[in-house]
Formats: structure tokens, sequence, C-alpha cells
């Protein structure tokens, strides 16, 4: 497999009047062109600060970060949906393109095809308050998506849905990743998630967070089916071993 | 869509409740004035110092006819537009300035808060030797009650701005003007629509205030003018344009902040 990206010695610290807090502490690690990989540590381990400086948003303290390609488009999806509820639907699934001023007739089409993809077609001119928590989580997919990454970032985007939009969600979420092949990392701390999802668990270890275990996970692409078999137990137990020694 | 009868019952007494409500309180402003105008005319209470219903029509009626009465809403109203309107842009524009620039925000933030808890009426003689006595001073006055509130109030809505939504235009690569104009203004939206109707308040008190120590038109004047010449009428007149007055300029911007709150 090609490399997408190499982390190298990454370091990330956060100051304040009270000290310093390493956050990540000499990170190294390869990510390869579409794999679907995850992260999993406890929380306020500086696993999100990962994904930060990936998206860059927060300044790396230290360390390099490269890219096999020039330009990566990088698409991000954060906690929440992080819908404007004073944009329609469309308008929100457009943003990125609008700021990015990329809002050509063709990625508009795109759009309008992602949304009737995901049913919410009728809901275009609606504005979010009007959507379940699932469906505007399929938005903020849409508005990632429309960008066309070759990066995706997902920062424990499912956590604020219930545990069935959840599960239906990931596994939209799950399809698209690998029907379109990008190269996913993921942020979470749930572990059943990581395993049914990915093809390599990264546990890390509490703050300052190194890397603990790297788990090559061989399951089937149906994350749901994936969670009935006797392999997602056993890897669920190993992490979940390795997190729980972390807390003490 | 059929209304079930339980509905219709419930919108029913709804609409009665309004009605009872709306005429009591008809019933207390004609009962109010009729005991006023009956006390007076009975000498139960001083006219001459207390005034009366009918003395007041009469008096605003002697105002109208000599012209001088439309002067004096004329320039008070114009006087509290022009003091609404700066207040309200200036605040904006500072505001937007605090958010871009934190490290002025942090400087002059103790003494924003000096000048809030100041008794702007205390820099009233000041303000009439700088600025003149004149329609400028009672700008000044009004800007001094009015800018720090909006000011402030904007402010703080730029400062609620959600971090997530933030860091989502910063991962699109959205520099400062973008965040501005995609997300920190219009996520504010209801925070500065709401800040209108206190500067509305506070530009009629600033404005009143501004006439009472300097003018020679308005409904301000017409008060203090009253008490000096002691005619109390001519102060009951005043006092009874104003609170029409502002009972209109308010309903007013509460209409246009519903509208603007409805079109989300």
């Amino acid at each position: 497999m090609n490399k997408k990206l190499s982390i190298k010695n990454l370091g990330k610290s956060y100051y304040t009047k009270q000290g310093e807090i390493k956050a990540i502490d000499d990170l190294t690690l390869d990510i390869y062109e579409g794999e679907i990989i995850s992260i999993v540590g406890t929380s306020g381990c500086g696993k999100s600060s990962l994904l930060g400086i990936l998206a860059n948003i927060e300044e790396k303290t230290k360390g390099s970060i490269e890219f096999q390609e020039k330009e990566s488009t990088i698409g991000y999806m954060l906690q929440n949906d992080a819908l404007f509820p004073w944009l329609t639907i469309y308008e929100n699934a457009i943003l990125g393109l609008k700021i990015k001023k990329k809002l050509t007739k063709e990625n508009c089409n795109y759009v309008k095809e992602l949304l009737k993809t995901y049913h919410l077609e009728e809901f275009a001119n609606k504005y979010p308050n009007e959507l379940s928590g699932g469906m505007k989580q399929r938005v903020a997919l849409i508005r990632t998506l429309a960008i066309k990454p070759d990066l995706l970032l997902l920062d424990e985007p499912f956590s604020a849905l219930d545990y069935q939009s959840r599960l239906a969600v990931s596994d939209d979420v799950f399809k698209i990743i690998k029907k379109s092949k990008i190269t996913t990392i993921m942020v979470t701390h749930d572990i059943g998630e990581a395993v049914s999802l990915s093809n390599r668990v990264v546990v890390l270890s509490k703050r300052p967070c190194k890397i603990k275990n790297i788990y090559e996970i061989s399951l089937s692409d149906d994350p749901i089916a994936n969670r009935q078999t006797q392999e997602f137990n056993n890897y669920y137990n190993m992490i979940w071993r390795d997190l729980d020694v972390n807390i003490e | 869509m059929s209304i079930s009868n339980n509905q219709q019952l419930f919108l029913k007494k709804l609409k009665k409740e309004r009605l009872i409500v709306f005429f009591t309180q008809v019933i207390i402003i004609i009962g109010f004035l009729f005991l006023w105008e009956f006390c007076a005319s009975k000498k139960i209470i001083n006219p001459f110092i207390f005034s009366s219903p009918s003395r007041i029509i009469k008096t605003l009626k002697t105002l109208f006819v000599d012209g001088s009465l439309l002067t004096h809403i004329f320039t008070t109203i114009s006087e509290i537009l022009i003091a609404f309107f700066l207040g309200i842009s200036l605040g904006f524009i500072l505001a937007v300035v605090l958010y871009e620039f934190p490290l002025l925000a942090k400087v002059v933030e103790p003494f924003l808060t000096m000048l809030n808890s100041l008794p702007k009426v205390a820099l009233g003689p000041i303000i009439i030797i700088w600025a003149g006595a004149n329609t400028k001073a009672i700008i000044v006055m009004a800007l001094l009650i009015n800018l720090i509130v909006s000011l402030l109030t904007i402010y703080n809505g730029f400062l609620g701005t959600d971090i997530i939504k933030i860091n989502l235009l910063k991962s699109f690569g959205a520099n400062k003007k973008v965040l501005l104009k995609y997300l920190v203004i219009p996520q504010a939206k209801r925070t500065i629509i709401s800040s209108l109707k206190l500067n509305i308040s506070m530009t009629l008190i600033g404005v009143i205030m501004g006439e009472f120590l300097v003018s020679k038109k308005g409904i301000g004047y017409l008060i203090i003018y009253g008490t000096q010449v002691f005619n109390l009428n001519i102060v009951m007149s005043g006092i009874v344009l104003l609170i029409i007055l502002s009972f209109l300029i308010y309903g007013c911007v509460s209409f246009v902040e519903k509208q603007l709150l409805k079109s989300n």
C-alpha cells in the first residue's frame, strides 16, 4: 500500500499559567492510501489535537507531517453537526465550497446529487431545526464530501447522536468512505465503533499521548454485522484492556 | 386540517382572556383619567400643582395652534433617531474592532466598565462646554448612554460564537474576514436585534436628559420650561407626550425586532 502521509515525532504542548501541558509527545505514524484508521484513547489524551493539527487549525509544537501529494483536500467532521441554523440545508451543504471559492455548477450538482442519495432532497430548503439528529449529521457529512476531500478527519463525529442513529449514520459514512476510497482518520473513545469500522486501530496512552498499540483489524465490510462476530469481541477486549491499564 | 372541539374551546378561552385583559386595561386608564379630572375639579387635589386631563388637552391644543407642538415633537424624534442609529452603528463597528483585536479589548475593558457604571448625567456640564449648547450636546449625551451598552451587548454576542463552528470554517481555510461574514456576525444576529430594544430605551433617557440640560426645543425642553415658569399644565403635557412617544417608538422597535426574528 502507498503511503498517504507520514507523521514524524509529532509533539503538541499547550501553555497555561499553571504550566505546560504536553498533549502529544513524540508521535510517529504512517497513514496509508485508502485505509480507515481509528485512534482511540482515554478522554483528554490529545487525540483531538492530532486531528486539529492535521486540519491546519492548530499549530504543532514539534515534529513534521509530510503529505505524499502536494495538494491535499482535507475534510473535517467535528463532534457535532455544526450546521448553521440560519442557513438552509442546501446552503449548509455548499458552505465549504463557498468558502473555498469552488462554487461551480458542477460542484453544486454534485451536492444536489448527494442530498438525493441521502433522501434529503425534499429538505433542501428547510432549516436544520426541522431535521432529526441523524439527518443533520448526514448534512454535515455531505458538507464535508462536497469539497471532495482526499483525506477525511472524523473527530468523534457520532458522539452527539443516540445509539440507533449512531449506528445508521456510521454505517452510511462507512459505505461512502469504502466506495470512494477516501483515506480516513477517525478519533473516537468508542472501541466498538473503532473496531467495527476500521482497518487499523491505534491505541494511545494517556497524556502526553504515545502509541501504545496498533491493531490490524480484519473484519468484513459490514460494520453492523461485524459487531456480532467473535473476533469483534476479541479485539474489543484487547483494546479495552490496553485502555484500562492506563486509567489506573 | 380540522380543528378538534377541545382545541376550539382552548382558542376561544385564549381570545376571551385577551379581551378581558385589554378591557381591564382600558377601564383602568379611563378610570384614572376620570378620577384625576374629578378630584381636580372638586379641588380635592390642587389643580395648579397636579393639573388635570382637561387642562392638559387644552394646553396641547394651544401649543398645537401656535405651531410649537409639532416642532417640539419633531425635534425630539429626530434627536432620538440620530442618536439611535449612531449608537447602533458605532456600537456594531467598535464591537467588530474589539473582537478582531483581543489585545485591544483587554486594554479597554476596565475603561469601558468604568464608563458604563458612571452616571452619565455627571458629564452633562462638560459636554455642554465641549460640544456647545446645541443639539450636538444632546446627541453626545444620548450616545454616551446608549453606545457602551450596545457595544458591550454586541461584543459579547460575538464572543459567544461556537468554537466548533469556528474550527469547521478554519478547516475550509477561512480567514478572519470570512469568519466574520459567514459566522460571527450572523450568529450574533439575535443578540444584535435584541440590543436594538435596549438601545432605544437608553436613547430615550439620553435624549430627554440632554434636553433637560441644554435645549430650546423638544419635549424635554417643554417639561423644563414648564417647571421654570411653574406652569404644571405644560409639564404634564410634556410628560403625556413623552409617554405616548416612547410607547410608539418602543412599539415600532419591538415590531421591527419581531419581523427580523421571523425571517430566521
